[in-house]
């Protein structure tokens, strides 16, 4: 490793792969397929994936962080919700509770938390969540100066010309989103869920929460709604996923169609040398929601691809199998670049 | 309580810009907010025309505030920020911490709605800031603002939004122009068509969301007319209308009537009913789904 290859001056920006675990099995299946970090949510609304069913008590954590730190894994907590009067107190007591457990970094969206966070646990690792929308050079010197923050996750909607300028004048670290279900909105800066069924992802740590779903079956085919109201339509024999209320088909004039975005998934394979020459530090999986399965193989085709493009950033070129190995994978079995390609904006 | 116009969040034509504010140079409200904050791409008025328009409200007896971008993206979105902070004259609404740290150090501002403050410790920080007002963003509930302002900082004016389709989201994706088949960057500005944005239903036909260039809206209408003894208790400060194409001055006067006591709140909710142009709800502050009407 590092001993004068042809491409060392790449060795500086080899990409951090940053993984997503909502449970043990599944943080275990990040770090034996390859992540050089995981990041986890406690079990409660402090963090933006609030399931039932998901992420980790503080024991587990203890564990989580154990087995991370056995392989020179960093594990991440996510506190990053906005935390209400009625709530903060949850919230510093989690953060807490993390910089205990010897977390490597909390991700931290609220102004208030981070300001907590700054003053009484100086020596614990701030990275700024994407929940936080600093999508500017002048936002991220305001949470680098006021907090120490010291990354930054860039929303998902932003060009990849803009994620250039911004690494380039950014005084921090920056992580993009590489691969999973893609926010088409400025992630902290969207409240349809709560528009519909009261529970958002800035207070608590949901999206169209699964209790509000209602699927109907009716003789033209299947009904989805969200807290009563009509997400989508699909046919007989149509596949059908799940009603996130941005995914839906609406109507505008005479035409339905998805008015905001079809069910697709964000992967950014092809530009990884572009990302690694901007000199992006790290590249995140989205999905705490998902199975060990899932993590397990996202990981290692990322794995496998940054190593490539770290080898050989002149050459590299996404290997089709990855591509359809993660294609199946993808909500709406379809990938996009997103907002980094200015077509689909 | 104090009454303000937000920020105008349509594309409008030039000419139907300065006769709408031409009109509400008469009406009973005390703050205007002026300027683009959805799309920069958006330029009905020069710079010249919205301080033509600011001086002519700044002479009717109207607070003057200047609104900036909520998503702030190119270096020409800093750019035009960095103009508007640096005017001597008016107050700015910062709606991105872009211009809360080029205004750090500077003159006061207001906390815009998109600015994310939801409990003590985040007020605090942006009042340390600088800030001068807070508008609290849309979703929050009357019992979280009761605790947050438990300790309100010295001073700080509290501004909630009362009237008008409520900015839900913002993309990098123009979704008007994606209803007309058009990319953002040729988009012809195709906006203009939708003077009070573009409306879309769900597949059974009840009205959804509205769809406004960059930025999503409530397709229902907020007021929070029959809230207003809860406002009071409160001691929020400024109540906000957001901008609509017909019968603006009307709506004013019935919040200025109902604020001051002339009609109850139940008589002038019956009468916006007459002049809103969808149904009415009041759900977020509530504590509820925001798109749900209590009573």
């Amino acid at each position: 490793m590092g001993h004068g290859t042809p491409h060392g001056q790449w060795r500086v920006t080899k990409l951090e792969l940053v993984c997503p675990a909502g449970s043990l099995p599944a943080l275990r299946a990040a770090i034996e397929n390859g992540a050089d970090a995981v990041y986890v949510g406690f079990r409660d609304g402090t963090n933006a994936r609030h399931f039932p069913g998901l992420n980790l008590d503080p024991e587990e954590m203890r564990e989580g962080i154990r087995l991370a730190h056995d392989v020179n894994a960093k594990l991440f907590v996510a506190l990053n919700t906005n935390p209400i009067p009625g709530t903060w107190e949850r919230a510093t007591r989690h953060l807490h509770i993390a910089a205990d457990l010897g977390a490597d970094a909390v991700i931290i969206a609220d102004l208030g938390l981070l300001d907590y966070a700054a003053e009484h646990l100086p020596g614990l690792r701030r990275h700024l969540s994407v929940q936080a929308s600093a999508t500017n050079p002048e936002a991220i010197a305001f949470y680098a100066r006021m907090f120490g923050v010291r990354r930054i996750i860039l929303p998902r909607v932003l060009s990849a010309s803009q994620v250039k300028d911004i690494v380039e004048n950014s005084p921090v670290e920056i992580e993009v989103f590489g691969f999973g279900s893609l926010c088409v909105m400025v992630e902290g800066r969207c409240a349809l869920s709560s528009y519909v069924t009261g529970a958002s992802p800035n207070v608590s740590g949901v999206c169209s929460p699964a209790c509000a779903v209602r699927w109907e079956e009716t003789k033209n085919g299947r009904n989805a709604r969200l807290n009563g109201v009509l997400i989508d339509v699909y046919g007989p024999g149509e596949s059908a996923g799940y009603p996130t209320l941005c995914k839906g088909r609406f109507r505008a004039a005479e035409e339905i169609y998805y008015a905001i975005e079809e069910p697709t998934c964000l992967n950014v394979l092809d530009l990884l040398p572009q990302l690694s020459l901007a000199g992006v530090t790290a590249v995140k999986v989205e999905g705490r929601q998902r199975g060990p399965a899932y993590v397990a193989h996202v990981t290692r085709v990322l794995r496998s691809a940054i190593d490539a493009c770290t080898a050989n950033p002149a050459t590299y070129c996404p290997d089709r199998r990855w591509i359809s190995a993660l294609d199946a994978l993808a909500e709406g079995r379809q990938h996009t670049l997103g907002a980094l390609d200015r077509e689909w904006q | 309580m104090k009454l303000a116009l937000g920020p105008l969040l349509y594309l409008w034509k030039r000419a139907e810009i300065g006769e709408f504010y031409r009109q509400i140079a008469s009406t009973p409200v005390d703050i205007v907010y002026l300027g683009e904050t959805v799309c920069a791409k958006r330029r009905p008025l020069s710079g010249a025309d919205w301080a033509g328009i600011a001086d002519l409200l700044a002479a009717a007896g109207k607070q003057v505030v200047l609104s900036t971008l909520a998503l702030v993206e190119a270096k020409s979105d800093l750019a035009a920020i960095r103009r508007i902070t640096r005017n001597n004259r008016y107050p700015v609404e910062a709606n991105d911490m872009a211009a809360v740290q080029m205004r750090l150090e500077s003159t006061p501002f207001v906390a815009g709605p998109h600015l994310n403050i939801y409990n003590c410790r985040a007020l605090g920080v942006i009042r340390r800031a600088g800030a001068m007002r807070w508008v609290a963003p849309i979703e929050l509930t009357a019992g979280a603002l009761d605790g947050i302002l438990e300790s309100r900082p010295e001073g700080l004016e509290v501004e909630v939004f009362a009237y008008g389709r409520m900015p839900l989201a913002f993309s990098a994706r123009c979704f008007t122009a994606r209803a007309h088949h058009h990319p953002k960057d040729h988009c012809e500005t195709v906006c203009d068509q939708y003077a009070d944005g573009l409306l879309i239903s769900a597949q059974d036909g009840a009205p959804f969301l509205v769809l406004n260039g960059v930025q999503v809206q409530s397709a229902r209408i907020c007021s929070l007319l029959l809230d207003l003894d809860t406002l009071r208790d409160l001691s929020v400060d400024v109540l906000r209308l957001s901008p609509q194409a017909r019968h603006m001055p009307e709506i004013i006067r019935i919040f200025r009537d109902a604020i001051d006591g002339v009609i109850t709140g139940d008589a002038a909710h019956k009468t916006l009913l007459r002049y809103a142009p969808a149904d009415l709800c009041n759900g977020y502050f509530r504590g509820s789904a925001g798109m749900e009407q209590c009573v």
